[in-house]
């Protein structure tokens, strides 16, 4: 009898250089234990563990779609929950034109978002306004909220997004875990009138 | 039988006489005028009379011509009947400095919202709309942007180079 197999020359997985691992941080080691700075450490668990929350309003949230979908994958960055919780989520990603009118509502989201929190402006839109030169249209919701990251691109390729994701992880990565009560940080957010 | 234009035509002539003005037919869709003090006059014999039944509000907005000085503003009502398949445009013009209309709300609820967009991009006053206040645009909003002398684009750019975005400059 015939055996139901139809790729008769399977190939093994190569996966020992496939697989990336997030390295160590700079430390001692010796038998049984590691030193390491504690800002480094915490780094290093949060930035593999973003939670995002997606605010996306129009084509960008699309390209956003493709990107957390299997093909690009958000979740080989650990960004694979998503949730529309503010209180639950470290990075606000803003995807698409933010009208006018609804400014205070991405500001109320970016408020209900617990410290340490970063914002990432997906495309050109929410960098600046992008083609809406308009009376309606928020120009760029950097007047409102504080950016960490821009990526530029109307709409930008899930490369792009990836790369704007992987910069937020930089900063998160290197971050001290004090610059969050740093007077630049809260002369930053006083400029936006939050406390 | 199907309504004719003619027909529709020649009734409003009966009733309102010389009031109704400017009967006009571009592709095929008959369009008139009338002072804007008999506007629910005319719309509620629309309404109410047994041929012409035009009883369904399509669209309410305005437009603005700003060289007709005295009747800048145009409310444009598109309706519908619904029984026969025809649609007519009815227009009433008024000033910019007294823009009040009597509102459609009591004959028409899909007024209601339509009333107060075209008060939010136009400045229309619809006298004895139950909450006419802005729809689309922000609350803090102390402008009509759809009005001709306010440019469209957002005024507190400066990164833009505004040959290219309409502030001024020599392309026009």
């Amino acid at each position: 009898m015939r055996p139901v197999r139809f790729n008769i020359h399977p190939k093994e997985a190569v996966t020992s250089t496939a697989i990336s691992v997030t390295e160590a941080p700079e430390g001692y080691s010796g038998e049984g234990f590691f030193t390491a700075k504690l800002s480094d450490v915490v780094g290093l668990a949060r930035k593999n563990s973003i939670w995002p929350l997606p605010f996306a309003t129009s084509c960008c949230g699309i390209e956003f779609m493709a990107t957390a979908a299997a093909h690009y994958d958000l979740a080989r960055f650990g960004a694979e929950r998503m949730a529309f919780t503010p209180r639950q989520c470290d990075l606000l990603m803003v995807m698409g034109t933010i009208a006018k009118k609804m400014g205070p509502v991405l500001r109320q989201v970016y408020l209900q978002m617990a410290e340490p929190r970063w914002v990432l402006a997906v495309g050109a839109c929410a960098s600046s306004g992008g083609i809406f030169d308009s009376y309606s249209v928020l120009q760029g919701i950097d007047q409102i909220i504080p950016v960490d990251v821009y990526v530029p691109g109307c709409p930008p390729r899930p490369e792009a997004i990836l790369d704007g994701f992987m910069k937020i992880q930089e900063l998160v990565g290197q971050e001290s875990i004090r610059r969050r009560n740093s007077t630049q940080y809260k002369a930053l957010l006083d400029t936006y009138g939050i406390q | 039988m199907a309504l004719s234009n003619e027909e529709i035509k020649s009734k409003l002539i009966e009733k309102f006489g010389d009031a109704v003005i400017n009967f006009d037919e571009s592709y095929g869709m008959l369009s008139f005028e009338a002072p804007k003090d008999i506007n629910l006059k005319v719309l509620q014999f629309l309404f109410d009379d047994a041929t012409l039944q035009f009883q369904f509000l399509t669209d309410l907005t305005a437009v603005h011509y700003p060289d007709d000085k005295g009747s800048e503003l145009a409310v444009v009502y598109h309706l519908h009947n619904l029984k026969d398949n025809v649609r007519i445009r009815f227009k009433v013009r008024t000033s910019t400095e007294r823009p009040d209309v009597f509102t459609a709300t009591k004959l028409f609820s899909a007024a209601n919202w339509m009333e107060r967009e075209t008060f939010d991009f136009y400045g229309v006053n619809f006298v004895g709309h139950p909450n006419l206040k802005r729809i689309l645009n922000v609350d803090e909003m102390d402008y009509f942007p759809m009005r001709k002398e306010f440019p469209m684009e957002d005024q507190t750019r400066i990164d833009k180079d505004d040959e290219m975005f309409g502030r001024g400059g020599s392309i026009i």
